[in-house]
């Protein structure tokens, strides 16, 4: 018998995943060139959810940035509140005038906060694996941790909760004992998504050696977070470039091995216990004190103080009107986001403006890893991998 | 015991009655109360695994009666809807296909017996619509001309999902149905028949029932119902993430209402084989048809009859209910494969370990006689 | 110890136009010719190490700074072996936009430069796909340029029906 396939006429097929596509979400489009279920090339195209988010930074005060940076990574809203405040407060001097409670309270939401898109991420990634059980497990650990959120700061999803020297408000009454109730209820949460997944074999099938990248490949694509530490290199800016109350907390970063999206669901399953350890501490030990900087320059005075002393309606009108006066300068914050470096690059020219308001999207590094981490994997190989990858697109494309 | 030969004898015109009646009922039970029930019940189930409500909004003047109303207001929205065709597409075909995934799933029920045989009035009534001595093979074949259904559909639609979705269908449906029929040739081979209503009378005592005889055989062949199911873990086919819908991503309206029926409907059937196969059918355990019968003797014989029919009928109802909640219980659970790990599974785990069962199920029977 | 700037400096004395560490940030202003060969020696150097390109960006400096050095793009390298960070700035005139990819170096370089690129109009030379990333291919001008007018539109696009 001859062996007819090379006189077959064959071309490979062109899939557009995305961005009207369940798995996409509307935020990313992959070109995908596919031998039957092999993808032999995929392109990523990604910018529908750009916002102009620097150009909205730089055509409002240094507070009115505070809103804008909420819907970077939307999930983990506080992270980049707190972000942002780090860069300005560096311009501005006062880093280590901060009082105790602010820094206290502001490590506890970055936690919060990461605990919250830890849950959603991992929910969302078993969800378009099919098991939508597990993700509402997860789902109602993520709306237990933002009712926390919500009564902090009145809302769940964009806190808009930091302010350039302090906080908006302090702690609710009674906050310690409503954390200790959801981290009760979500430990249970976290055992039950446990056993519903880590020891499943169908999700492991799915979840092991897919969408691998080699330690040296994700340096080079500039990987941080979870997905850096999953290739096996420790590097978490909470312990390498310790910022707010990190250096004083007892916690663990864990590291994988292969860099496989096992690997990355792993680190973030144990993230989830870390953060919550990490809470529980801060609430041993939560001092007591201001929450803001006193210096009215930078940090509106209280409401009675604005109604009643003269000196404290000018600050209050002149830092609203005109924004915070914050001296010319530049500088450079990385924090620990809940997907990687969240890094804020400040430029300052000496107005109430930023004149450039610039954020490290970790995502966004990741996302240029996609086309080389799915070339030559099956088409259901996508999906893990880029839930993993945790593509927020109002971080990624700003 | 029974007496499978009283065809000829048959008078025409109480054999036809007998008919009828025989296929109004099964086809309501399929059309008017699983098709539109189970979609109730995969919502109400999956909100009791996953501590939700579930659906209760739909009411008539304030009454929600459990969310079944949204039942009714699906059909509505489904009838209602633009039927669309998309350019390019076969139009032809694409009518077509709904059709051919859904009569199958219908038909397959026709060699399930729902209860015994009864002597109703010097009238021998069999429980089953056609009971025909190839009854499982019956089965096998009618399946299979649904997945053309399934295969037509991708192919119609002139979308590259829909058709690497039928793609899918057609690989996963020939690869499981090889391995679904081997499964069950040591049921075969343990009774000695194909005939649906011979193996559900030889399950009257409670330790032949098939999954005592066939414990290796009842587990590989879930894992091959579950895949020609076509629902997580093995909706690869269709899997919303990957695929959008899969075959069925152009498919609006009714016609998409019928995948969706079709769907159903083979879970009910599949649930019915398990259940007449490997469950004991209409049988109660230590419960003979006899000791019924004479029960309920103060009847009067074709009372005591009638009464036994309608608990043997019940009581097969009610293990076809408790199957379709597990096999939705399994849907919830588990994540999807991926298409090569489905194929995996088939073709070197299920089909060889389906060949060793037969083996040792002939030299067991061997050594028995 | 010396400080970051210092070995920068010492070892490129020619391309190096400023040094500061203002608030403890490293940082070196070269000129844009040297960028590729300052880049590859922090990169390749035992010393220096820095494997991450964290973060490349650009600043638009219309009005504060002559129009020779109105751009400045901006890089913020770090060491994982030595837990150290630096930032690289490299001015660029306005009528020559344009300088060295660092894309041979930095795998990551790549989206980022296309989105400077795309916000700012500056070109970088021997980018293997330099194309926009986060807006559209039809849209005019690079916005993010001081001088773009906010309350300006864009042409229409879309499907002709």
């Amino acid at each position: 018998m001859q062996d007819n396939r090379m006189d077959l006429h064959t071309e490979p097929l062109i899939l557009n995943m995305g961005p009207s596509h369940p798995a996409t979400h509307g935020t990313v489009r992959f070109l995908l060139k596919m031998d039957g279920e092999r993808i032999l090339h995929c392109e990523t195209e990604i910018g529908y959810l750009h916002r102009g988010f620097e150009k909205h930074c730089e055509n409002g005060t240094w507070t009115q940035a505070f809103p804008y940076t909420d819907r970077l990574n939307y999930n983990s809203a506080i992270q980049n509140n707190v972000a942002y405040a780090l860069a300005a407060e560096k311009l501005l001097g006062i880093t280590d005038k901060m009082p105790d409670r602010c820094t206290a309270v502001r490590t506890i939401m970055c936690e919060l906060a990461r605990l919250a898109d830890h849950y959603t991420n991992l929910g969302a990634a078993t969800l378009e694996l099919g098991a939508l059980t597990a993700f509402l497990y997860f789902v109602e650990a993520r709306e237990l941790v933002w009712d926390l959120i919500e009564s902090v700061c009145g809302a769940r999803l964009t806190s808009n909760y930091v302010r350039i020297g302090g906080l908006a408000t302090d702690l609710p009454e009674g906050f310690d004992a409503h954390v200790k109730q959801v981290f009760a209820k979500n430990r249970e949460l976290w055992v039950e998504f446990d056993k519903l997944l880590t020891k499943n074999r169908i999700f492991l099938d799915r979840m092991r050696d897919t969408g691998a990248i080699s330690k040296e490949d994700a340096i080079a694509y500039g990987f941080t977070g979870p997905c850096l530490r999953a290739a096996g290199v420790e590097y978490d800016v909470r312990k390498a470039n310790p910022y707010l109350l990190y250096a004083d907390l007892d916690f663990d970063v864990p590291v994988g091995f292969t860099g496989d999206n096992f690997d990355r669901y792993l680190i973030r399953m144990e993230e989830i216990n870390q953060s919550i350890r990490i809470i529980e501490q801060l609430l041993t030990k939560l001092p007591k004190g201001p929450i803001n900087v006193d210096n009215p320059a930078v940090r509106n005075p209280s409401k009675e103080a604005v109604k009643s002393v003269m000196e404290s309606m000018i600050h209050h009108f002149k830092n609203t009107i005109e924004g915070i006066k914050i001296p010319a300068g530049e500088a450079y914050v990385p924090t620990e986001g809940s997907n990687g470096e969240v890094g804020f690059y400040l430029v300052s020219t000496g107005g109430g403006k930023p004149w450039k308001c610039r954020v490290r999207p970790p995502c966004f590094a990741l996302t240029q890893a996609m086309g080389q981490m799915v070339q030559g994997a099956f088409l259901s190989d996508i999906i893990p991998t880029f839930d993993m990858i945790n593509l927020i697109g109002g971080e990624c494309d700003r | 015991m029974f007496d499978y030969t009283y065809l000829p004898e048959m008078n025409l015109i109480p054999y036809l009655a007998e008919m009828m009646v025989k296929i109004v009922f099964i086809f309501s039970m399929n059309m008017g109360v699983f098709a539109p029930l189970l979609g109730w019940v995969e919502r109400k189930q999956s909100a009791l695994m996953q501590d939700r409500i579930g659906a209760n909004r739909a009411d008539i003047f304030g009454f929600t009666v459990f969310g079944l109303l949204h039942t009714l207001t699906d059909a509505i929205k489904l009838l209602t809807k633009e039927d669309f065709i998309p350019r390019g597409a076969d139009r032809t075909l694409h009518y077509l296909a709904p059709f051919i995934a859904v009569v199958p799933a219908l038909v397959a029920f026709a060699v399930i017996p729902f209860g015994g045989q009864y002597e109703l009035w010097g009238h021998k009534a069999n429980l089953v619509i056609a009971d025909l001595d190839v009854g499982m093979l019956y089965i096998f074949a009618v399946a299979s001309v649904g997945t053309y259904g399934a295969v037509i559909a991708g192919w119609a639609s002139n979308n590259n999902w829909s058709l690497l979705g039928g793609i899918r269908v057609g690989a996963q449906m020939l690869s499981y149905e090889v391995a679904m029929g081997l499964t069950l040739v040591g049921i075969f081979m343990v009774y000695g028949t194909l005939r649906m209503t011979e193996i559900g009378a030889a399950q009257e005592n409670f330790f032949h029932w098939g999954i005592f005889l066939q414990p290796v055989g009842f587990f590989l062949f879930i894992a091959c119902a579950l895949a020609e199911n076509k629902r997580t873990p093995f909706d690869i086919p269709e899997a919303e993430s990957e695929l959008i819908a899969g075959y069925f991503t152009e498919y609006s309206g009714l016609k998409f209402a019928m995948f969706w029926m079709a769907e159903f409907l083979e879970m009910v059937t599949i649930s019915a084989v398990l259940v007449a196969l490997f469950f004991g059918g209409w049988q109660i355990p230590f419960v003979s048809h006899q000791m019924l019968a004479d029960f309920f003797g103060f009847l009067g014989p074709n009372l005591a009859q009638v009464v036994t029919m309608l608990i043997h009928v019940g009581v097969f109802w009610a293990k076809v209910c408790l199957w379709i909640f597990i096999l939705m219980l399994i849907r919830w659970t588990l994540p999807r494969f991926r298409y090569d790990q489905v194929m995996k599974l088939g073709w070197k785990i299920i089909l060889p370990l389906a060949l060793i069962n037969i083996a040792v199920t002939g030299a067991v029977i061997l050594l028995v006689r | 110890m010396a400080e970051l700037r210092d070995l920068v400096k010492r070892k490129f004395g020619a391309s190096v136009l400023d040094t500061h560490a203002d608030f403890g940030d490293q940082t070196v202003v070269i000129a844009r010719e040297g960028v590729i060969e300052v880049m590859r020696w922090l990169k390749e150097d035992p010393a220096m190490g820095f494997d991450f390109m964290m973060d490349l960006t650009a600043v638009d400096y219309l009005g504060k700074k002559p129009r020779d050095l109105r751009f400045e793009v901006v890089y913020h390298l770090y060491s994982l072996k030595h837990n150290h960070r630096i930032r690289v700035k490299a001015p660029v005139g306005e009528d020559d936009a344009s300088l060295d990819s660092i894309v041979s170096l930095w795998k990551a370089a790549d989206w980022f430069e296309r989105e400077v690129w795309d916000l700012y109009g500056i070109v970088f030379k021997g980018h293997p796909n330099l194309k926009r990333i986060l807006l559209y291919e039809e849209f005019v001008g690079h916005p993010l340029r001081k001088d773009y007018n906010i309350r300006q539109r864009q042409p229409l696009i879309g499907p002709e029906n």
